[in-house]
């Protein structure tokens, strides 16, 4: 490593609208280093990262980028060699995937005109110089699966030889696959002397590929390190000890009466499954995506039409509509809050109380004293950070707003919970809180279906979990038998032997 | 990361791209099919050359406002107040053109340009002022109707004959060496960088932003490009009408939008081509003749425009969804 960083920043603050992002704000990065940001939901990382690519100017504090401080905008920082994934993708949807690539570095001729033939060359030629083959470079955007988008994202910056790269949650949308080509990608890079500097929620992936790690808390930088393990970094990045990061479940009562039986369940690509929720039981659903998962959870919400029997304490039941499942007690709280969940514009507290304005109601007129006190006791309950229930839940960092869904469920007082993937882009720290949650609520006597993209949360907060391969039950895994490996290798045993 | 890919061929995407295209094509050739069909059952014999220069004629200020609104409505926005730019360049044309052509040469650049102008005066209000361009363009709608008024109060004023012939032959179809003029220039405009531009921030604004593409400034040259168009418009329709009227532009706001959505470019900005907004203006009057050879009563004109209208949206709608659902596996 170098002794003279090429990103260095110090005392940056930055408000929106009387927030703080950033609060006298430092980070050096060296070239020849992969450094990871680490933090809570609304730390302060992406804020940072756009302040260093030039995409937002800073209130207070300097930046220098290479030497020289920074005081124009995103052009700047790509002429110093400075390039930007960023989180949210800034892909034009309705272009193609080559015009995007060479947005505004199109090939052009003599009289100054690209075509789209000599476009996609070009295009097709820079995919295959980082080993991609599979992304047809005329596709449009818009049509092209999320994991593809962020490849083509990445590609992009890439093409630069960057000198800095900044890479924001650039694996929440990629594969197993996509990941390992851009550590790959990374790993190459980093040889060359580019400093990177990237953000993830899966620690993992951090022990794999940072040299770094920079703890983020509240919109400060609170330390530096070179090895780190996962219990102190959320230590340091809530301010709180935590001995480790996953709880155990409680103990199961023999005598748990079934809160939710299946026989025959089929929806799409759920071909057929049988299964007994207990109360106070966590069950997992494991596997890989795609093979019926997402089925599953949406037929029991009633979101989507399904065959097979369903008993709820014994009663049969068939919910058609949400409506009908949140009356049978059932609740899910979904992966995408943003389009599946939340209503972005309204505040916390008309999110929290949506499903149950009915009870909070006299003679068809919502009770706004009650619905308030029980708006704001989910919210200490949950410490949903937010100024007041009446702030729109769209400002809310990820962590938060996810919170919200969790509220939104409890509220409802369901004894079955669905949950689905609702830890996916959300810090370490509030995680540990979904997980603390998650075990109350078990000891309260609720039953807990749980499916997550993150094997060792299975492994670890499950009582049992139900591996799906194509629709199917394929293996069904508790006590010494559960853990990580098992989950993945039933996933994908048969694949193998195929 | 390699695995089989399985692709369109490039006539295949460009098939699905600019399907909005492909749509208003058919419909342009059904649209001029029943046309042919009604005159040769009420005219006895088939439309000729004069038909032909006539309608050509009669479409071209329409193009031009559809071509000012297509660049608007690509920014995500919508510019109303093209109806009234046609009023005050067809005023101001009526009025100052002149009889000697040097001077009708000058007089037309300065309309030109009186037209860029108040573009970039909706541009600054939008992009500046941060205003929502259906309120702006609505009240420079007013603004450039009561300018036009002011111009040219009564219906009147003159358009030298040379210059109707250059503009509106009536003898040759000059007219459509203008339409593919516009076409070819529109082809050449989305290849240059700010026609990138144009389409990056229709897209979405902010990536655009990311990229170092200036929202502000794309948005100012769009709507002073627009300003200009509706100028030329302006001077086309006195050249068509050879005297001027300050209230003969009024239906181009209204149909220059029509024609973008018939061509197939989305209101919400971002995609389309203005090639199709080109035949959508054709389209428009093709409906207007078809209107008149089937004798129906001025009166119910509007009705039956607006049907054809709603039949021809559903139609692009449903089958654009058809044959965008059809991706390779």
């Amino acid at each position: 490593m170098s002794a003279t960083p090429v990103i260095e920043a110090r005392g940056i603050s930055k408000s929106f609208g009387g927030v703080e992002a950033l609060k006298e704000a430092s980070f050096l990065a060296f070239p020849g280093e992969v450094h990871a940001l680490v933090g809570e939901n609304g730390a302060g990382k992406s804020t940072l990262i756009k302040i260093i690519g030039g995409r937002l100017r800073p209130d207070r504090g300097t930046l220098l980028l290479g030497g020289a401080p920074l005081a124009g905008g995103v052009d700047e920082a790509h002429r110093r060699g400075c390039w930007t994934v960023f989180q949210e993708l800034t892909l034009l949807p309705y272009l193609t995937v080559a015009e995007n690539l060479l947005l505004r570095r199109e090939p052009r001729s003599v009289w100054g005109l690209t075509s789209g033939g000599r476009l996609a060359e070009a295009a097709e030629a820079l995919l295959a110089r980082f080993g991609i083959e599979h992304i047809d470079p005329r596709a449009l955007i818009e049509d092209l699966p999320l994991a593809e988008r962020q490849v083509v994202e990445i590609v992009r910056a890439l093409s630069h030889d960057p000198a800095m790269l900044l890479l924001d949650e650039p694996t929440s949308a990629l594969m197993e696959r996509e990941t390992a080509w851009l550590f790959e990608q990374v790993t190459r890079l980093r040889a060359q002397g580019t400093a990177i500097v990237f953000t993830s929620h899966r620690w993992s992936e951090i022990e794999r590929i940072a040299n770094r790690i920079t703890v983020f808390r509240g919109g400060r930088d609170v330390g530096s390190f070179t090895t780190l393990s996962e219990e102190e970094a959320v230590t340091l990045m809530t301010g709180q000890k935590v001995e480790t990061l996953f709880p155990k479940p409680p103990p199961l009562a023999a005598a748990a009466p079934p809160l939710l039986e299946a026989e025959g369940l089929a929806a799409g690509r759920l071909a057929g499954l049988d299964f007994t929720l207990r109360a106070g039981e966590i069950l997992g659903i494991g596997g890989l995506a795609g093979h019926g998962h997402r089925e599953l959870f949406l037929s029991l919400y009633g979101a989507l039409g399904f065959s097979g029997r369903l008993k709820r304490r014994g009663r049969p039941i068939h919910p058609r509509t949400p409506r009908q499942a949140i009356a049978a007690g059932i609740a899910l709280v979904p992966e995408d809050r943003k389009t599946e969940g939340l209503l972005l514009s309204l505040s916390v507290r008309d999110n929290l109380t949506l499903t149950v304005l009915g009870r909070l109601s006299r003679l068809g007129v919502i009770r706004r004293r009650a619905e308030a006190r029980a708006a704001l006791g989910m919210m200490t309950r949950l410490s949903v950070r937010a100024a007041h229930p009446f702030v729109p839940v769209g400002t809310l960092s990820g962590g938060n707003q996810q919170k919200v869904l969790l509220g939104r469920a409890l509220l409802a007082e369901s004894e079955v919970l669905l949950f689905y993937d609702v830890t996916r882009g959300v810090d370490v720290a509030t995680k540990h809180e979904i997980y603390l949650l998650m075990m109350a609520l078990a000891e309260g006597g609720r039953g807990i279906l749980f499916y997550s993209s993150d094997t060792e949360e299975l492994a670890h907060l499950c009582h049992r979990v139900l591996v799906l391969r194509e629709g199917r039950l394929v293996a069904e895994l508790g006590g010494a038998a559960l853990d990580a490996e098992a989950i993945v290798a039933a996933a994908v045993r048969e694949r193998l032997a195929a | 990361m390699t695995k089989e890919a399985r692709r369109r061929s490039p006539l295949g995407h460009a098939v699905a791209r600019e399907v909005g295209l492909v749509l208003v094509t058919l419909l342009l050739v059904a649209a001029v099919a029943l046309y042919v069909a009604i005159y040769a059952a009420t005219q006895q014999r088939l439309p000729g050359a004069f038909e032909l220069i006539t309608t050509v004629n009669n479409t071209l200020p329409l193009i031009f406002a559809a071509l000012a609104q297509t660049l608007v409505v690509m920014t995500r926005g919508l510019d109303l107040s093209v109806g009234g730019m046609v009023d005050l360049t067809n005023a101001l044309a009526a009025v100052y053109l002149g009889q000697s052509p040097g001077r009708t040469l000058g007089v037309a650049l300065a309309i030109l340009l009186t037209g860029a102008l108040l573009g970039f005066l909706n541009g600054a209000l939008v992009a500046w002022g941060r205003l929502q361009p259906i309120l702006v363009t609505l009240a420079t709608l007013s603004i450039f109707q009561g300018l036009a008024i002011w111009v040219l109060p009564q219906p009147g004023g003159s358009v030298p004959e040379f210059f109707s012939r250059w503009l509106a032959n009536t003898s040759y179809p000059t007219g459509l060496l203008y339409t593919l003029g516009a076409a070819l220039a529109w082809l050449a405009f989305r290849r240059t960088p700010l026609g990138i531009a144009l389409l990056a921030i229709g897209n979405d604004e902010n990536a655009a932003a990311a990229h170092g593409i200036s929202p502000l400034r794309t948005k100012l040259a769009a709507y002073t490009l627009a300003g200009a168009l509706s100028a030329l418009a302006g001077l086309f329709l006195a050249a068509t009408a050879t005297a001027g009227d300050a209230t003969t532009g009024n239906g181009y706001t209204l149909t220059s939008i029509v024609a973008v959505v018939l061509g197939g470019v989305s209101l919400f900005g971002g995609r389309g081509s203005a090639i199709g907004a080109i035949l959508g203006a054709y389209v428009i009057t093709m409906i207007v003749n078809i209107l008149f050879f089937a004798h129906i009563d001025p009166l119910y004109q509007s009705f039956y425009e607006g049907l054809f209208l709603v039949i021809a949206v559903v139609l692009a709608e449903g089958v654009g969804r058809l044959i965008r659902r059809r991706k390779p596996a």
